[in-house]
């Protein structure tokens, strides 16, 4: 959950990028990395295997600027797509402000995606969280790909409750940024809505 | 709710609590730096003669590390694993879980020991836990009541965040 620092005057929030093995996950934040001022970002750490394949989690500090006298900082995070990680992954979300669901367009990737999505849904309720209540951003990565699903698809089976969604291309970023702001404004939002 | 899942909130007054602890412990340990670490990784305190490390990732590491040996000890039907002791070429670290939400990290070389740290850590732990008990009961108060900094900002103030 997040953290509020009076000494420092910082707050601190967490958001975690989930979905499916390939998906675009650890893209998304390596573009945000490349992209960002170096003063706004800390060092991106990813513990991966030796074919590059997430193994515990990445991980990206970012500030995104003051609210009233405080610093706002993100942690973000990214999950071990793969099945078999499981455990791993119910392990970073803890204590999680923001979920942002990375969904591969791909046609041959609908039923991944879609066993990610309950996955998310399983271990953000072992956590006590619901993901209709957890800010959540839903983005289908991949659109330039020409076995992308439509889009009208994709929302039919992904995001049936109309979830704030965006279509990127991480790999040239996208709907990179644009999937980060709506999540940190949701955490943000969220935060002032605990707070009354 | 569970400690673990409720936001924290940290007073300049609790702050400087810590940091004292911190500063004895990493004097009486002889060790080269102390931090506590929030269980979601976050750095809440620092003392020592470290300079130039990045905190920021130690914290997060720390916390990820903490996390997965919890996952392995329920495995093995334990709750946790508290104390964790990684020796290195030159230089050790003891993470010990304290008041089940803070990780108590101490760093130190051959100016130091093992049996020193412990022994150090597990006062300076049980002081730390009593001051979490504080932070924790304000944490709370703050949450239902008027002193979150985020109860009178304006959705204008979230979108200036993002308005490049």
């Amino acid at each position: 959950m997040s953290f509020i620092n009076y000494a420092s005057r910082e707050i601190n929030c967490k958001v975690v990028y989930y979905g499916p093995g390939l998906c675009g996950k650890t893209t998304n934040l390596q573009f945000i990395y490349a992209k960002t001022n170096p003063d706004l970002k800390g060092k991106m750490i990813s513990l991966a295997t030796e074919t590059e394949r997430t193994l515990f989690f990445d991980f990206l500090p970012l500030a995104l600027g003051q609210i009233r006298g405080f610093k706002t900082r993100f942690h973000l995070y990214t999950v071990p797509g793969q099945v078999f990680y499981d455990a791993s992954r119910k392990l970073i979300l803890k204590g999680v402000d923001g979920v942002v669901f990375v969904a591969d367009s791909q046609m041959e990737r609908m039923e991944a995606n879609i066993e990610s999505l309950d996955n998310l849904r399983v271990n953000l309720g072992e956590q006590g969280y619901d993901l209709a209540k957890v800010p959540y951003v839903i983005q289908y990565n991949k659109r330039d790909l020409p076995n992308a699903a439509s889009l009208e698809e994709m929302q039919r089976l992904l995001n049936p409750s109309g979830a704030p969604e965006y279509e990127a291309c991480a790999t040239v970023g996208k709907g990179v940024f644009e999937t980060l702001k709506a999540v940190a404004k949701g955490v943000l939002t969220d935060l002032k809505k605990m707070a009354r | 709710m569970p400690f673990v899942d409720t936001q924290l909130v940290l007073f300049d007054e609790d702050y400087r609590k810590v940091l004292g602890v911190c500063e004895r412990l990493a004097r009486d340990a002889h060790s080269k730096g102390v931090f506590v670490v929030d269980k979601n990784g976050q750095l809440m305190a620092e003392a020592g003669d470290l300079r130039g490390l990045d905190t920021t990732s130690l914290a997060s590491l720390t916390a990820g590390c903490i996390a997965a040996t919890g996952g392995l000890a329920k495995i093995i039907g334990e709750e946790e694993f508290p104390i964790h002791f990684h020796q290195g070429q030159r230089d050790n670290l003891h993470m010990t879980v304290v008041a089940k939400r803070i990780i108590l990290v101490v760093i130190f070389d051959e100016r130091s020991s093992l049996g020193l740290v412990r022994l150090r850590v597990k006062k300076a732990g049980a002081e730390l836990a009593r001051v979490f008990e504080e932070i924790q009961k304000k944490s709370e108060r703050a949450r239902n009541g008027a002193t979150s900094p985020f109860a009178e900002i304006t959705d204008d103030d979230i979108d200036k965040l993002f308005a490049d």
